[in-house]
């Protein structure tokens, strides 16, 4: 009884179900989906290779410099980095006086009370200090930016799908709307405000190209030329640092962790051998194992119809 | 779990004792080794609950004491504690100086406790050394109990003009905090 | 437990004994999982994954406990709190990884183990009720891992909360009032965040205590072997300690080299970049998916496209629930006498279909809702009703099963010379048997 019911119930779920293919299937063939610009334009990230990639990879600090400066210089005009503290610019190789100066220069100030009138003012930051956000809060943020929010750059290369690729392929990726997409998808001309680009998962943003010009940013000397293609690189290397300040403590406890355990795992597998050692779970011929031997059996075994 | 035992169960008794140690050995091995394991997993789990980085980077805090005048304190905050700046006047300086050491239950001098060329200016921590109130005498008109200094209204202990325990239940002076002039109205504190 | 020869208890120190005596603590771990507990000899390394389980749990419960200390479960400051552990916190960003990561494979560990029971009629009399408390154990893991995961309050925390939460819509009447009880609101919030947080340290515990009367339950008979032929004597079965603690930690040790792979070189392969954006209630993300362990699931809901007496998206709940429960009745669908696949051929046959209909299944419910995968998904999740409820019920009436060895120790020695013969075979002059 109890088992026709619940075959019963299993008829009548494979049944709505195929209901639901057939006419699934049908919708397909009389109306297939619209092709749309974004799946045809749409482009994948360009291959980028950084000095924290793979498992052993350490970041670049020069890089990381550079990146810090273009951030600064660039982005930091629109795009918070509110994970950031100031102090930890040392693991980026500036020392303390440098990263206090940093913060006290920076062009942004920190939310604070008057002291002595107790009205909203702003201070200096301090090392102690996360970087403040250039507004003060999402409306004026979308106010100044066409109604668009600029995200938060802390963690963006964890937060896209592509990581730093993408943040480097979206950086050097603007050019003019192909007329062979407005042609096609009249629908999906860039609206004005935005700008196109086929690496953007709608293929139009809000945020214009910010990095236009070679030599937009002035490296000090000793680093390569601060081409766009370069700065690109270097704030994307920038941004996975912001992202995973760890990654090198991480890499390395990996290391060490892995190589331990395999070690663990030999001598594990060695103590269960040796205490299995007097215990019969298989018996091995050590003279069977020769070709024509092994071609005997398995004749033998086809004849007696037994399954291996 | 079940303590290990020496030898593996149907063990051949015809192995010979070298090769039973041997065996053992490999045993003991995997354990041990297993058992570091276990002591390195443990030492993150127990680090993690000390202070993180950014607490640590708030453990100074810098003050400005330019606008207290002779006679005044503040209190700010220095470790989420509450932390007691006075500016002595030269009667409170003459007051502490005066009194013996011997007949002090936390034996300290003035100038112990501050720094020097700097005694008018005493730093203290304001945390009542008996069970943790914030004792009163920082505000104007609060009440600076019998010996002119702070007053904790929880038990009745009362500090002098160097915040050190004269009557009541406090064991010792209020705290002096490691601190140095980064300027003459700057202090650091931590 | 249960077995004759099981070893009695003797101890070894004065401490020992002096506890025994006031209280048999020891002896019941002795009896349980010591040399007390007899185990059949010819388990091979799908029976390791139980102890994975159980090992994984403990990592997560310890590992929780200690992400709870730092995590702050308000709605403006859970997000800014685990990056806090991340980057402040000492140790917290391994701690961090090590939990998130230590959820999935929990999942995969217990999946593997679900399906060595359905292989081996694991599930099959006298051990019902372990099945079925293992299913009650899987429930509360997919409450916990769900809760759990709404706690960072990312993007997709928020809106598979949305998701899940507004499952329970789909039921007429009582369906939306159910679910603005279980939301203390009418969106995933505040109120939400902090209940899922104290359930999510609740129920791990709850597990713990299912846990214990899974293996109890087990104990009474003891364990299932990949023969499925009961053990008849003391020749069929090894002592729990040193045989398979010995297994089962090098074992582990070798497990756990991967899941350090993952979680020191790989941490978010198996999650999804949207939970690196702050919840935000009025922008959906692009593709809304839960985390993999739940995708068949998932795929099984999105099935069901057409109203038919039903709503759609009410058959895709029913369906949802109803590919779990159904599993319940499993002993009873199955009822051929023969446990192991190793012996039931066509069995075997469909319950290798039935992984890669689940692996389908899941492929499907991870990816974007395209008409094709969503045909596909239809097909595969028809499959799987129909496995479980019309085909095994069919195959276990009508199969011929192959003949069963007398048992376990009969199926390895008859004695050495024959043994060593392959089928067919006599014993090649010279040739010697090693045992291993």
């Amino acid at each position: 009884m109890l088992r026709f019911i619940l075959g019963l119930i299993g008829a009548v779920f494979s049944v709505v179900l195929l209901i639901s293919f057939f006419s699934n299937v049908s919708t397909y063939l009389t109306s297939p989906p619209e092709h749309t610009a974004e799946e045809e334009f749409h482009l994948h990230p360009k291959h980028l290779t950084l000095a924290s990639d793979g498992p052993m990879g350490k970041f670049d600090r020069k890089q990381l410099q550079r990146g810090f400066q273009v951030y600064k210089e660039v982005c930091a005009a629109c795009h918070g980095l509110s994970l950031v503290a100031f102090r930890d610019l040392e693991a980026l190789g500036y020392n303390e006086p440098e990263v206090k100066a940093i913060a006290n220069q920076w062009a942004t100030e920190v939310p604070s009370v008057n002291p002595e009138t107790g009205e909203a003012a702003t201070r200096k930051a301090l090392p102690a200090d996360r970087f403040p956000s250039p507004y003060a809060n999402e409306v004026a943020a979308r106010a100044a930016n066409n109604n668009a929010l600029p995200p938060d750059l802390s963690l963006i290369t964890k937060a896209r799908e592509g990581g730093a690729a993408y943040v480097y392929s979206l950086l050097t990726g603007y050019r003019p709307q192909p007329a062979e997409l407005v042609k096609k998808f009249p629908a999906a001309k860039t609206p004005q405000g935005l700008h196109y680009n086929p690496y953007f998962p709608n293929l139009n943003l809000a945020m214009p190209a910010p990095l236009t010009a070679d030599g937009q940013v002035t490296y000090a000397p000793g680093n390569p030329a601060p081409t766009v293609d370069q700065m690109a690189k270097d704030v994307a290397a920038f941004l996975v640092w912001t992202a995973e300040p760890k990654l090198e403590k991480r890499h390395a406890t990996g290391l060490a962790v892995t190589v331990f355990l395999l070690f663990a795992t030999i001598l594990g597998y060695f103590a269960y051998r040796n205490i299995w050692a007097n215990e019969k779970r298989k018996v091995r011929v050590t003279g069977v194992l020769d070709p024509e031997n092994q071609a005997k059996t398995a004749r033998a075994r086809r004849k007696a119809g037994v399954k291996g | 779990m079940a303590t290990l035992e020496q030898s593996a169960q149907g063990s051949d008794p015809a192995e010979s004792t070298d090769g039973v140690r041997r065996r053992d050995f490999l045993n003991v091995a995997a354990v041990s080794f297993a058992g570091v394991g276990v002591v390195a997993l443990a030492l993150p789990l127990i680090s993690q609950m000390n202070p993180p980085a950014d607490v640590l980077a708030l453990a100074s805090t810098e003050v400005d004491i330019s606008k207290i005048a002779s006679g005044q304190a503040i209190k700010t905050v220095w470790r989420k504690q509450p932390v007691f700046i006075r500016n002595l006047t030269p009667a409170e300086i003459q007051a502490a100086n005066a009194v013996p050491t011997s007949e002090l239950r936390d034996p300290q001098t003035l100038a112990e406790r501050t720094k020097p060329g700097k005694t008018n200016w005493l730093i203290t921590l304001g945390v009542c050394t008996h069970l943790g109130c914030v004792p009163l005498g920082t505000g104007e008109g609060e009440n600076r109990g019998p010996y002119g200094g702070y007053f904790c209204p929880c038990h009745g202990s009362a500090y002098d003009t160097a915040a050190r325990i004269r009557s009541g239940p406090a064991p010792s002076n209020l705290m002096v905090p490691n601190y140095e002039f980064v300027s003459d109205t700057t202090v650091r504190i931590g | 437990m249960s077995f004759a020869w099981a070893k009695p208890y003797e101890p070894k120190s004065g401490l020992m004994r002096w506890l025994d005596e006031r209280l048999p603590l020891p002896r019941l771990v002795y009896g349980a999982v010591g040399g007390g507990y007899p185990v059949p000899r010819n388990l091979n390394y799908w029976w390791n994954f139980g102890v994975l389980a159980g090992l994984f749990l403990a990592i997560q419960i310890v590992t929780g406990i200690v992400l709870a200390m730092w995590y702050y479960s308000s709605a403006d400051g859970a997000f800014n709190s685990v990056e806090h552990i991340m980057r402040d916190v000492n140790a917290g960003w391994a701690i961090r990884y090590i939990h998130m990561n230590g959820a999935s494979f929990f999942f995969i560990v217990t999946y593997i183990h679900i399906f060595r029971g359905l292989y081996y009629g694991s599930y099959k009399a006298p051990r019902e009720l372990v099945w079925m408390l293992g299913l009650v154990i899987y429930l509360l893991m997919m409450a916990t891992a769900f809760m759990g995961y709404v706690l960072p309050w990312g993007q997709m925390s928020y809106w598979g909360a949305q998701v899940i939460t507004g499952f329970f819509s789909a039921f007429p009447l009582v369906g939306e009032p159910i679910r603005i009880w279980l939301l203390g609101g009418y969106a995933p919030d505040q109120a939400a965040l902090t209940r899922f947080f104290s359930l999510h340290y609740l129920l791990p515990f709850v597990i713990a205590a299912v846990v214990v009367l899974h293996i109890w339950a087990l104990h009474i008979p003891g364990s299932n072997n990949p023969t499925g032929v009961d053990v008849k004597d003391e020749k069929d079965t090894l002592p729990f300690h040193p045989f398979y603690t010995a297994k089962d930690g090098w074992a582990a040790a070798a497990f756990l080299t991967v899941f350090a792979l993952f979680v020191y070189f790989a941490p978010n392969f198996l999650g999804h970049p949207d939970n690196y954006i702050p919840a935000n209630p009025l922008a959906t993300p692009a593709h809304i998916v839960p985390e993999w362990y739940f995708w068949p699931f998932y795929a099984i809901l999105r099935a069901f496209t057409v109203d038919f007496i039903l709503p759609a998206k009410l058959w895709g709940v029913l369906a949802m629930f109803g590919s779990i429960l159904i599993l319940f009745f499993l002993p009873w669908l199955d009822r051929s006498p023969v446990r192991s696949g190793s012996y039931r051929p066509v069995f075997k046959r469909f319950f290798w279909l039935l992984v890669i209909d689940v692996l389908i299944l899941g492929w499907a419910g991870g990816s974007a809702a395209t008409p094709i995968r969503v045909a596909i998904s239809q097909l595969a999740a028809a499959y799987y009703f129909a496995h479980f409820l019309i085909i095994l019920p069919l195959i276990s009436a009508f199969e011929r099963p192959l003949p069963l060895p007398d048992s376990i120790s009969s199926s390895r020695l008859h004695g050495e010379q024959k043994e060593a013969a392959p089928a067919g075979i006599s014993p090649r002059r010279g040739a010697t048997a090693t045992a291993e």
